[in-house]
């Protein structure tokens, strides 16, 4: 068989486990990425992944690697705990925006000012996907959630918290980046950055996280190709992409791809 | 080893080390802080991963995470911190995995104060956590008994893959005493067929707490229920004193057994039949050993440091038999000898109801001994 034509084939890095994500999520997108980049690394076999609790609350069951399922919030304190004991692993959290920047906000934000040695992928789909919509700390300014139905009123229920930005001010993180999933120019500048991040860790300088825009057609009510316009459209503006940090020890990593 | 002066929450540390401790998470709070202070310079030293945490929450959950690779990890707190990491210990119950716990227990509820209490019997005993889990649960009275105590609960955490809890009063953490270390023992990782460690050579794992289908986490509280009874067959530990023609018992554990222990020699001294059972492990708790006793005894006193936690479990045993009755000295307050001494008169000098409250005769006392009115 010639590759030529070949468009999908499943990475060796996943499991033969159809997803259970809605279709048009990016979860799905997100995870196919991740696996790719443990598997052109070669360290799939050295790896121990943390689930958290959100729509990807199975990603341990995707991904042919080592897993654990953590508390909701809590993946950044096992990734921490796995990552002292057993310093040559690889060790990532897979964390959605309620997860890591509300109930886990204290565990993420110190792990990266620890600069603990694990990549952190965070999911920013702007809502609660998992418990069916409701507003997360990164919903938009008007945007309407079963628990923001009248949309987020930023006087009484706070404005979006842009984790990327903030994360970046700490001196232990070595990797801090945002990029999107809404098309495919998009998700091949993502895939380098997932790989950025992993090379940062294998390196040992840092806390690595890559922050990903992402979709939920299902709550949102729309379209998956709506969803992908709205993430370029309202998403993008609010979350701006970029490199919010990149250490200078990280900076000489030479990334093929 | 010869006996040196060890204070009880650095001996508690240094234990923990000689058993082959390979991480250690933590966060300050009185009055278990020489714990974390010790280990913060020892663990470095050693070669061996010490993290002072952000929060109690931080500190269960990267156990958690390290406990899942196979390795012998702690952490310690006392009361406040240990309800902070509920959450946690109840996902290592459900996931399956052993993890040590050390609780140098305060006055509460609340931030209640920093005087030794065992405030937490309950949520040590019960489980604390949401969920149904049993856990282990051992109540040392000296710090020779805390060392000894401390190795024996990482065996035993790993040996039934379960949480293993040390549940101490503050006065046992502070106090200083000769006692005897043990040897340092090698760190042994063992590969166990459960770890998560990357999967070299061999099948990927998963650990998790989820059973989505309830019949599948059914069957989990079934094993969990099996196991617990395995523990409950093996690994009961209690100390007699002057229990073989006793015809009064007093029962306590921990800082409040020793006290009482002092008054059961002094009534002895003057002739009263009484003896002494001091459970070690709260949780499997001694019931057979009480239940063979009321044969033989004709009333119950038990003592504690908290308004009558491990009463419940006394009168679960004793099942209405013979009479049990109660003193406790809670909020922080360690009871003196004498008092306990003039409960044993009470006993003594009867007569006692199999169908009194003992919660509430106590309560009526307390109130008449420290002179307060009856809110
Ligand atoms: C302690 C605790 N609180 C609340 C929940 C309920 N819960 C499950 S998933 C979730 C939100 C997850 O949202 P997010 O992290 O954004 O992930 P997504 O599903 O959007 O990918 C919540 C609140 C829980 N499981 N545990
Ligand atoms: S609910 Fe939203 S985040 Fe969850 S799988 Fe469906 S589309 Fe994706
Ligand atoms: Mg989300």
């Amino acid at each position: 068989m010639t590759t030529d034509n070949l468009v999908y084939e499943r990475p060796e890095a996943f499991t033969e486990t159809p997803t259970h994500y809605c279709p048009g999520c990016t979860h799905g997108v997100a995870h196919r990425l991740v696996a790719e980049v443990l598997e052109e690394m070669g360290v799939v076999n050295k790896t121990v992944g943390v689930a958290p609790v959100g729509c990807s609350v199975f990603a341990y069951n995707y991904f042919d690697a080592d897993f654990v399922e953590a508390p909701h919030g809590r993946a950044p304190a096992m990734a921490t705990g796995i990552k002292r004991v057993l310093p040559d692993r690889v060790v990532f959290t897979y964390q959605g925006d309620g997860d890591l920047a509300s109930i886990g906000m204290g565990e993420i934000v110190h792990a990266a000012a620890r600069g603990e040695n694990i990549t952190v992928i965070f999911i920013n789909n702007a809502n609660y996907g998992m418990t069916g919509g409701q507003m997360a700390p990164t919903t938009l300014p008007g945007m309407k959630t079963t628990s923001s139905p009248n949309g987020r009123d930023v006087e009484t229920q706070g404005y979006p918290i842009k984790v990327s930005e903030m994360l970046s001010t700490l001196d232990g993180v070595g990797y801090c980046v945002r990029r999107s999933l809404h098309d495919p120019k998009n998700i091949r500048l993502a895939k380098k950055a997932i790989r950025a991040a992993f090379e940062t860790q294998m390196r040992g300088l840092g806390f690595s996280m890559v922050e990903l825009l992402s979709t939920c057609p299902t709550n949102w009510g729309m379209t998956p190709v709506a969803s992908m316009k709205f993430v370029a459209e309202h998403m993008v503006p609010a979350y701006p992409l970029g490199d919010y940090k990149v250490s200078d020890a990280v900076k000489q990593i030479k990334v093929q791809g | 080893m010869p006996k040196e002066l060890w204070k009880g929450n650095e001996a508690i540390a240094e234990a923990a080390v000689r058993a082959g401790l390979e991480a250690y998470f933590g966060y300050p709070i009185t009055p278990q802080t020489e714990i974390l202070e010790y280990l913060s310079r020892r663990m470095p030293e050693l070669g061996r991963a010490f993290v002072q945490a952000e929060s109690e929450l931080g500190a269960i959950n990267m156990v958690y995470g390290a406990a899942c690779t196979g390795a012998r990890v702690m952490s310690s707190s006392s009361s406040p911190g240990v309800s902070l990491m509920m959450e946690g210990l109840s996902y290592i119950a459900g996931t399956e995995i052993p993890a040590v716990l050390v609780n140098v227990m305060r006055g509460g509820p609340g931030l209640g104060n920093i005087a030794p209490a065992q405030s937490d019997y309950n949520q040590a005993v019960r489980g604390g956590g949401h969920g149904d889990y049993p856990r282990i649960v051992l109540a040392p009275a000296s710090v020779q008994e805390a060392i000894d105590l401390m190795a024996l609960s990482f065996d035993l955490a790993e040996k039934y893959r379960m949480i293993a809890m040390m549940i101490l009063d503050g006065s046992v953490g502070q106090m200083m005493e000769p006692a005897e270390m043990p040897a340092m023992r090698e760190i042994r990782r063992r590969d166990y067929e459960w770890a998560v460690n990357g999967a070299m050579n061999r099948e990927r794992r998963i650990l998790t707490s989820i059973y989505l289908n309830p019949l599948d986490e059914e069957k989990t509280n079934l094993r969990l229920a099996e196991r617990w009874n395995e523990v409950k067959t093996n690994e009961v530990r209690y100390k007699e004193y002057f229990l073989d023609d006793a015809k009064y018992v007093v029962v306590g554990f921990g800082t409040a057994g020793r006290v009482a222990l002092s008054a059961v020699r002094e009534a002895r001294a003057h002739g009263v039949k009484v003896g002494l059972l001091r459970p070690i492990t709260v949780s499997p708790f001694p019931y057979e050993a009480l239940n063979q006793l009321t044969g033989q005894v004709e009333a119950f006193l038990v003592v504690e440091m908290n308004a009558g936690q491990m009463l419940d479990d006394v009168q679960l045993a004793v099942r209405g038999r013979v009479p049990v009755e109660f003193y406790g000295r809670p909020g922080g307050v360690v009871p003196f000898h004498d008092e306990i001494l003039d409960e044993i008169r009470r006993l003594v000098s009867g007569p006692l109801a199999v169908s009194s409250n003992p919660r509430d005769s106590w309560l009526t006392r307390m109130y008449r001994n420290l002179k307060i009115a009856v809110p």
